[in-house]
């Protein structure tokens, strides 16, 4: 089959592929770029004298306990969103796959949290969980809890799993239905003439053949819950309190931004766009070539 | 081994629309039952509330002498083969067989006995590793009926089960399914919608429409003396030809009672072409318009002499006027030839008006 456009002229295509090599190249390369001579620089104090130090910034930062912190706990803050968000989702696709009256209504209402942005996201929880604000942080205090994630950092950590696992929640829950619409309804009819139980029926037929859905939820919730939830964590706890919810997306932007170490900065950002490549390579590895069943 | 008892049986969907308008159908034990009918008329329905994924609104659904009404799937002891065969894509062709056993708790190595004697039944030893996707039609369509057998059950069910597969292979699957229900003798509920399929395999044949059971019967007696003028139309191919009595030509032929009767139906290889008229028989003249040669046989598209409204029975059928005849293949009329063609006393089929009624002359 023939897949290549043939051009007349050998300027065409090049012409037309160059807005978007423009834009990627203004708005991506250069800045990565820059992000890269950056993290191989010492600024002094007051930003009056800039010496190049090879690699130092990253020897540093692998010096740092307070940075493999931050990496184990962003680890451990995506696995936790991912897997919550991944395990609510596909339960609330299941009940909403059945055939139900109104069930386009509540198709569309679940799917609407995907729209509120995460700084929004943000203040939402701590409306309802705020130490002295939030109502259901009255709830928990009447119910003995001892709630204060303004001074506890677990709690903190919690309440940002929570928040930014309930935005992920739709987008998850929307290709959930669809993959599950995709299985024809004779393959589960088959399961029950087959004698499986619905429970059984989940774990030998549903789960096996959403497996390639799940898997590319996977890595998108990961992504997700690694670059996307700063605007979370900065409306909610701003790293806090002490470091207990700074990840290391959040690093780069208080050491940099708030800190004044660009430097050190840069060279976390380096170190995500490294962890952003490896990230993407696995999905258009595995996803494009679908996870067979 | 059992018996399927429908009594009564009606499907009403919660929106006010009667799928099923009270069915009565007796299957004896180890016979082979084909509900056939078009798409719409309710077949499919009805087997999958014998098979239990559709719920009864009326009547009782009788399996073994146990009425399943109330009954899961899982519980009434049935295999089903779907039009699709719903086979399970993750798993290979064993384990999609094992599946149903597994579940009923069977130890495994008298799970692999039986499926290792489907797949030997089947021809499917070779492929017991594949998975599904990596199977032709036919042979997912035989790890279907694979998936059905080893369950041993008492009743099998099939959702039309042939018509994915391409003309050939379902000649030849319709043969393997019969001969292998023959063998089993276990009780089976067949659906189609293809006539030829139908007549093929049934013991007894259910024609179906809108819901309603049209007759019920053996296939032959159905073919040569049917109930209506709905299944006179839908079960022979080509269709019986049905013509009205209004007209003093045909009347005038007809004596007795037979002339009180308001539709006329004639097949196709009935008609002879002769200038002669046997005793009490009809005879034709028509006009040649089209002309069908298979090889065996020759099929005559005639247009009668004056503008008569043939009945159309069902939908879709031949233009007002038009007769089929069957002649053997060694003959060919010209196109635009006038011939007479006649057919005698005891070929003639006669319904009441309304077409809901035969009418023994």
């Amino acid at each position: 089959m023939q897949k290549q456009a043939i051009f007349q002229s050998k300027l065409l295509p090049y012409a037309l592929v160059a807005p978007q090599l423009a834009i990627v190249l203004i708005f991506f390369y250069w800045p990565a770029l820059q992000a890269v001579i950056q993290s191989f620089l010492l600024q002094d104090a007051f930003g009056l004298s800039t010496t190049f130090v090879w690699f130092e910034n990253y020897i540093e930062l692998f010096k740092d306990p307070a940075y493999f912190a931050s990496i184990l706990r962003t680890f451990f803050f995506s696995f936790a969103i991912a897997v919550s968000s991944l395990s609510f989702a596909l339960l609330l696709a299941v009940m909403a796959d059945k055939p139900l009256r109104g069930s386009m209504l509540y198709r569309t209402l679940l799917i609407w949290p995907y729209a509120v942005a995460p700084p929004v996201v943000g203040v939402l929880w701590i409306f309802m969980l705020h130490p002295s604000l939030g109502v259901l942080a009255r709830y928990l205090r009447a119910m003995g809890v001892d709630w204060n994630p303004l001074l506890d950092g677990d709690q903190a950590a919690a309440l940002i799993i929570l928040a930014a696992a309930w935005k992920q929640i739709s987008y998850n829950f929307l290709f959930f239905l669809a993959g599950l619409q995709a299985i024809p309804k004779s393959v589960f009819e088959a399961a029950a003439i087959d004698g499986a139980r619905p429970m059984r029926r989940f774990w030998t037929v549903t789960f096996p053949l959403l497996s390639p859905t799940i898997f590319f939820l996977l890595v998108v919730n990961i992504v997700y819950a690694f670059f996307d939830t700063f605007g979370i964590i900065d409306t909610m706890t701003r790293g806090g309190p002490g470091t207990s919810t700074v990840t290391l997306v959040y690093k780069v932007y208080s050491d940099g931004l708030l800190g004044g170490n660009l430097g050190s900065s840069a060279a976390q950002s380096v170190i995500l766009m490294i962890m952003v490549i490896v990230l993407t390579g696995i999905q258009f590895r595995f996803v494009e070539r679908k996870v067979t069943y | 081994m059992a018996n399927v008892t429908l009594r009564n049986v009606r499907k009403t969907y919660p929106g006010g629309f009667e799928a099923i308008k009270g069915v009565n159908v007796d299957v004896a034990d180890g016979q082979f039952c084909v509900l056939v009918g078009p798409s719409g008329c309710g077949k499919s329905t009805l087997l999958r509330m014998v098979a239990g994924l559709e719920t009864v609104t009326g009547g009782e659904i009788d399996i073994g002498g146990r009425i399943v009404n109330q009954i899961e799937p899982a519980d009434r002891d049935i295999a089903m083969v779907f039009q699709n065969y719903a086979l399970y894509p993750h798993m290979s062709v064993f384990n999609n067989m094992a599946y149903g056993l597994r579940n009923r708790g069977m130890k495994e190595a008298e799970v692999k006995t039986r499926v290792d004697e489907a797949a030997r039944v089947l021809e499917l030893t070779a492929m017991l590793e594949r998975k599904p996707r990596q199977l032709s039609g036919g042979q997912r369509q035989r790890v279907a009926m694979g998936r059905a057998i080893v369950r041993q059950p008492k009743v099998f069910l099939f959702d039309e089960p042939l018509s994915n597969l391409d003309a050939k292979l379902r000649i030849a699957m319709r043969v393997e399914i019969r001969k292998l229900q023959r063998r089993l003798s276990t009780t089976s509920i067949y659906v189609t919608h293809d006539q030829l399929e139908a007549m093929t395999l049934a013991d007894i044949l259910v024609v179906m429409n809108g819901g309603r059971v049209e007759q019920v019967g053996n296939p032959l007696a159905i073919y040569e003396k049917p109930a209506t003028t709905f299944v006179a139309s839908f079960i022979g191919a080509p269709p019986m030809n049905l013509m009205s009595i209004r007209s003093d030509e045909i009347k005038s032929q007809l004596s007795g009672s037979a002339s009180e009767a308001g539709i006329l139906g004639i097949r196709p290889e009935d008609f002879v072409i002769t200038d002669q008229t046997p005793a009490g028989g009809v005879a034709l003249p028509l006009t040649v318009e089209a002309i069908e040669r298979v090889g065996a046989e020759t099929f005559v598209y005639g247009s009668r002499a004056q503008d008569e409204q043939r009945i159309a029975a069902t939908p879709g059928e031949l233009p007002p006027g038009e007769v089929i005849v069957r002649i053997p293949g060694t003959e060919s009329p010209a196109i635009g030839a006038k011939i007479r063609v006649a057919v005698v006393r005891n070929k003639l089929h006669l319904f009441s008006g309304d077409g809901r009624t035969r009418i023994e002359a």
